[in-house]
């Protein structure tokens, strides 16, 4: 079983603060790591091949330093990596993004199932892995928080609804994403981290992907980003102090005043 | 369109690197340099006081976009009920078809449906397309996809909106892939620019830490999805008219994937996406079995249980209640947060709630920021209590 | 401190390091509190590479030896001695098979130890051969194609947990300690069993119980080396293996240090942290330099292993004596920096105290160390005359 699993290079949501006074994301010395997401796509794709045999491939797009993202996936035992890099990427939105992403996994050839994270912590948009599903030309499952079975050409798993979980059954090849549910993501092992080590990772440009140039980067994207701002300050905050009693029939009269309970 | 610094005027004073919150800005060689990380967000061109960081605008050929007009409310349902979302989605799109002066269509999916139009126009929707198909039944990707897909070119509505709900995140990626269009999610404003007609699109970014506006200038429709409980619902008004227009939907071939079995999960009272009022317990309840006092209190204010991932990895309460980064964001009218500590990964999955309650007995408990008000108290003395008082002030 | 570490030995810290952060802490009380076998960090482990770290290339490993060996056992000490004794005591139970095995029998086994796929325990010690090694009882008595064993082994680390265990037995009663000969038995083998997991003071995470042999049977081609090596193996395997006990020595003591400094500089008693009080700054001072005079040592005699001398044991003595020594009164004292909260099990030093105890006394308890460090000075001084 082939499997191509993407994967995002994120700040280490973990780490970023706000500096008050300017109300900015302070990102001096954030590490970057693997979207999180994407971490139960590897472990996931990993298992799959101890199950079934095959490969497992890691793409990923964005500047060269996503290489190292690229060599944590190989020190979790991912066989092969791509990396789409090219300043004419830069700026993409999802749309362009999945245009990207779509060919290079074409490029990439024949594949069984392509797994991403439900959604990257950094954007939370959750659109490139059904917008690459789109442009591949294969069936989508959002939320995968299990895959129950695999048989030639079709595979059986849980999505995660609002109210609960459906059954479905989808044909392969197929993309899927998947939740922090479906397992715990393995740690990196040593002959991992010494292949990753030695590993020279030579980028694919959008020429090399046969990319249109209209599509792709900042003139592809039809999103533009065009303003950014601090969260609206929330209203006056009451701390309390002084006996439990007393706060606690504060906050009850506070809130039926409002009317909220 | 790119951002660039101008070189003579740059004196390197690192302002806009500290301002950038993308990180896209560098220091070389004692000038600003914008890297490919750059997102083209304008927030160095404003902080710059020496004007040496400059937007520039590309003028591309201007497309013809006066042939899309409508704004479009994709009405989710479940089990034949209109979802909350989508009432609050048509009281937003009146006021947008309002604005624009044009019609509010609603977009109706599912089996056995038909007879919920009418509720729609009530909410306020001139028309409504109704696909009603035995094949619409589970809610599928590909044929709600094929549905949407097929109307939107055939009316060229300006604007489709959905709800950021599992469904319309799932399926409207697919839909704006196919037209080559924006799509922007999980917004928490919309406005419309009436120059360009340009939907403004406001969401949270990195955990709620910062706001993005986006926009479509180029490409139509202009696709978003909305969260739950941030637009006013419509009101209902039965005496409305509209049209219902019945759409064919045509299954090409076997689908490619099928839902076989749907299951409910049953401790789930109520979705907490759409409850008004949530209780949510952190690892500071203790145990389960204290935990269990939280079902009380929200019980008796009829709202919902949360709990941060902490709780949900002891396997106090399962997944599907899980507020934060990793879990779900809610955003109801009252928020009560119980021996939560307020780390950055839930608070961003709360923080947009209107009111919020917080109990801690640390008073430096970072929740506190975020708090409206704040009970600075043991969680295991100050619940009993409110169950207390609050059961007295029933009876 | 930097020894000069290169960069692999670096990653392997580095990665021990995270298993015993992410797997190993959160999780250590518990398994202290119930006495329960540490499954999943040994399958994190596995699936890390740990267990192949000092098993030669060609039998799967990663071809590192005691150095590497002693880093990862340091940094998973910090955490927790019971694992980090479960995994020593599976690199114990394997050197007979590594220093002495055959061919076929490291074919056979070396591949599954290094992927972690079976556990490896170490058989000597019995009721009445405790440091006295030679009053070892079982019996080993070779009928046609077959070794028939009888006997009883005590307080096996990894007892029960293990699927290959490497046992000493008397394969001729009369000739002493050299009729004594080591084999290797499978968990499962007719007439093997096990006796009652033992109830510790520390080290609870792991696995202790007894191995009782009753006409068990096992192949002729399960001997070791040849009939009369049994003593000599397992000499030489405890002289490889001692320095681990030094690094697990080290890696408790550092752990300890760890939390102590770290409550320090939270604890506000008379107005300030404690930790600006002379009393507690003596006594971090004295803790850290204990400790990297141990970790000093213990690196320099692994990597003094590593070179191939042969005469190791003296230096591999003083590297366990001297860390444990050392772990045991830095235990203590970060109980005491610590007051009353050290001695409660919200914190994890008086846990730590408890472990620290066993490295004085197990492999060879810190007196008998003593005798063969002052045994082998005598005879060089003898050598010298």
């Amino acid at each position: 079983m082939n499997i191509i699993v993407m994967v995002k290079q994120v700040p280490n949501a973990a780490e970023v603060r706000i500096n008050p006074e300017t109300n900015t994301l302070v990102r001096d010395g954030v590490p970057s790591i693997i979207n999180p997401y994407d971490m139960y796509a590897i472990e996931e794709a990993l298992r799959l091949r101890e199950k079934h045999g095959g490969k497992v491939t890691a793409i990923t797009m964005g500047p060269p330093q996503a290489a190292e993202a690229l060599k944590e996936a190989v020190s979790m035992g991912v066989d092969d990596v791509v990396l789409l890099s090219d300043r004419a990427f830069a700026g993409a939105d999802t749309w362009a993004t999945s245009y990207a992403l779509s060919m290079g996994i074409k490029k990439i050839g024949s594949y069984d199932l392509v797994i991403a994270g439900k959604q990257a912590i950094d954007g939370d948009t959750a659109q490139v892995g059904p917008e690459t599903a789109d442009m591949l030309g294969i069936p989508f499952v959002a939320y995968v928080r299990k895959i129950e079975e695999v048989s030639l050409g079709r595979m059986v798993v849980e999505r995660l609804m609002d109210n609960g979980y459906d059954i479905v059954e989808t044909a392969l090849p197929a993309l899927i994403t998947v939740v922090k549910e479906i397992n715990e993501p393995r740690l990196p092992s040593l002959k991992g981290k010494m292949k990753a080590k030695s590993l020279k990772i030579t980028p694919w440009t959008a020429k090399d992907i046969g990319a249109n140039e209209s599509k792709i980067g900042l003139k592809g994207s039809p999103t533009q980003v065009v303003r950014i701002f601090p969260p609206a300050p929330r209203g006056r905050r009451e701390i309390l102090s002084g006996p439990i009693e007393q706060q606690v029939d504060y906050v009850i009269k506070k809130l039926k005043e409002q009317s909220l309970i | 369109m790119s951002v660039r610094v101008i070189s003579d005027k740059c004196t390197g004073c690192g302002t806009c690197v500290t301002a950038c919150p993308f990180a896209a800005i560098e220091m070389r060689e004692g000038k600003a340099f914008i890297t490919e990380a750059c997102t083209i967000c304008g927030t160095c061109v404003e902080v710059c006081e020496f004007k040496a960081i400059e937007k520039e605008m590309e003028t591309g050929p201007a497309k013809d976009l006066s042939a899309y007009k409508g704004v479009w409310v994709f009405a989710e349902q479940h089990r034949g009920g209109i979802s909350s979302v989508s009432l609050e989605l048509l009281g937003e799109g009146r006021k947008l078809a309002d604005k624009r002066n044009v019609k509010l269509s609603a977009i109706l999916l599912g089996s056995g449906v038909r007879d919920k139009a009418k509720e729609l126009i009530a909410y306020g929707a001139d028309i409504v397309y109704v696909a009603d198909d035995p094949a619409l039944a589970d809610f599928n990707d590909d044929a709600y996809a094929a549905v949407l897909t097929t109307l939107a070119m055939q009316h060229k509505p300006e604007t489709i909106l959905a709800g950021a709900t599992a469904i319309g995140r799932s399926f409207f990626p697919k839909v704006a892939s196919t037209l080559y269009t924006g799509l922007t999610a999980d917004c928490t404003a919309l406005d419309i620019d009436p120059d360009t007609g340009n939907l403004l699109q406001t969401r949270p970014a990195f955990g709620g830490n910062i706001m993005a506006t986006i926009v479509t200038p180029n490409h139509r429709p202009q696709m978003a999805t909305v969260r739950h409980k941030v637009m006013k619902p419509a009101e209902r008004n039965d005496a409305r008219n509209g049209e219902i227009i019945d759409v064919k939907f045509m299954q090409s071939g076997e689908p490619r994937t099928k839902v076989l079995r749907t299951v409910e999960e049953v401790c789930e009272t109520v979705n907490i996406c759409e409850a008004d009022i949530i209780v949510a317990g952190g690892r500071g309840m203790g145990s389960a079995k204290n935990f269990q006092m939280l079902e009380e209190l929200a019980k008796l204010l009829g709202g919902a249980v949360a709990a941060t991932r902490a709780v949900v990895d002891e396997g106090w309460i399962p997944y599907s209640h899980q507020v934060g980064q990793t879990g779900k964001t809610v955003c109801p009218k009252l928020y009560i947060a119980c021996g939560i500590s307020g780390a950055i990964q839930h608070v961003a999955g709360m923080q947009s709630s209107d009111v919020i309650v917080a109990i801690n007995k640390d008073p430096d408990a970072p929740i506190f920021n975020v708090a409206t008000y704040g009970i600075v108290g043991d969680v295991m003395e100050v619940i009993p209590l409110m169950i207390q008082k609050l059961k007295e002030s029933r009876s | 401190m930097d020894y000069l570490l290169t960069e692999e030995q670096i990653m392997i810290r580095d990665l021990a390091r995270q298993i015993a952060q992410e797997k190993i802490v959160p999780v250590r009380a518990e398994l202290d509190e119930h006495n329960k076998f540490p499954w999943d960090i040994m399958k994190a482990m596995a699936q890390a590479d740990l267990f192949g770290l000092f098993i030669p290339e060609e039998y799967g490993g990663l071809g590192k030896k005691s150095l590497e060996l002693c880093i990862a056992v340091e940094e998973l000490s910090k955490a927790c001695v019971g694992v980090s004794t479960t995994y020593a005591a599976n690199a114990l139970g394997t050197y007979p098979i590594l220093l002495f095995g055959s061919e076929e029998q490291k074919k056979k086994y070396l591949p599954d130890i290094a992927t972690g796929k079976r556990l490896v325990a170490f058989g000597l010690t019995e009721a009445n051969a405790g440091s006295d090694a030679s009053g070892i009882q079982t019996t080993a008595k070779l009928e046609g194609n077959e070794y028939v064993i009888n006997g009883t082994k005590q307080w096996i680390t990894n007892g029960g947990e293990a699927e290959i265990y490497t046992i000493i037995a008397l394969t001729d009663k009369n000739k002493g300690a050299r009729g004594a000969s080591a084999f290797i038995v499978e968990k499962g083998t007719p007439g093997f069993t096990f006796g009652k997991k033992e109830n510790k003071m520390g080290i609870r995470a792991s696995s202790t119980t007894e191995l009782i042999f009753n006409n068990c049977r096992i192949p002729k081609e399960n001997l070791i080396a040849k009939e009369g090596m049994g003593f000599i193996i397992a000499m030489k395997t405890l002289d490889s293996s001692r320095t681990g006990v030094g690094a697990q020595g080290v890696g408790v003591a550092q752990g300890a240090i760890d939390e102590a400094i770290k409550f320090a500089r939270q604890r506000v008693q008379f107005g300030q942290p404690i930790a600006s009080f002379q009393a507690i700054q003596h006594m971090l001072a004295d803790m850290q330099t204990m400790t990297e005079a141990a970790r000093a040592l213990v690196y320099s005699v692994a990597r003094y292993i590593d070179s191939g001398a042969k005469d190791i044991s003296r230096a591999s003595a003083m590297a366990k004596l001297f860390a444990t020594d050392v772990a045991m009164k830095v235990t203590t004292d970060a109980v005491q920096v610590m007051g009353g909260s050290g001695y409660m099990k919200e914190y994890p030093v008086e846990k730590m105290m408890r472990d620290a105890k066993i490295l004085q006394i197990y492999e060879g308890t810190n007196q008998i160390q003593r005798n063969v460090i002052a045994l082998d000075m005598i005879k060089e001084a003898a050598r010298n005359k």
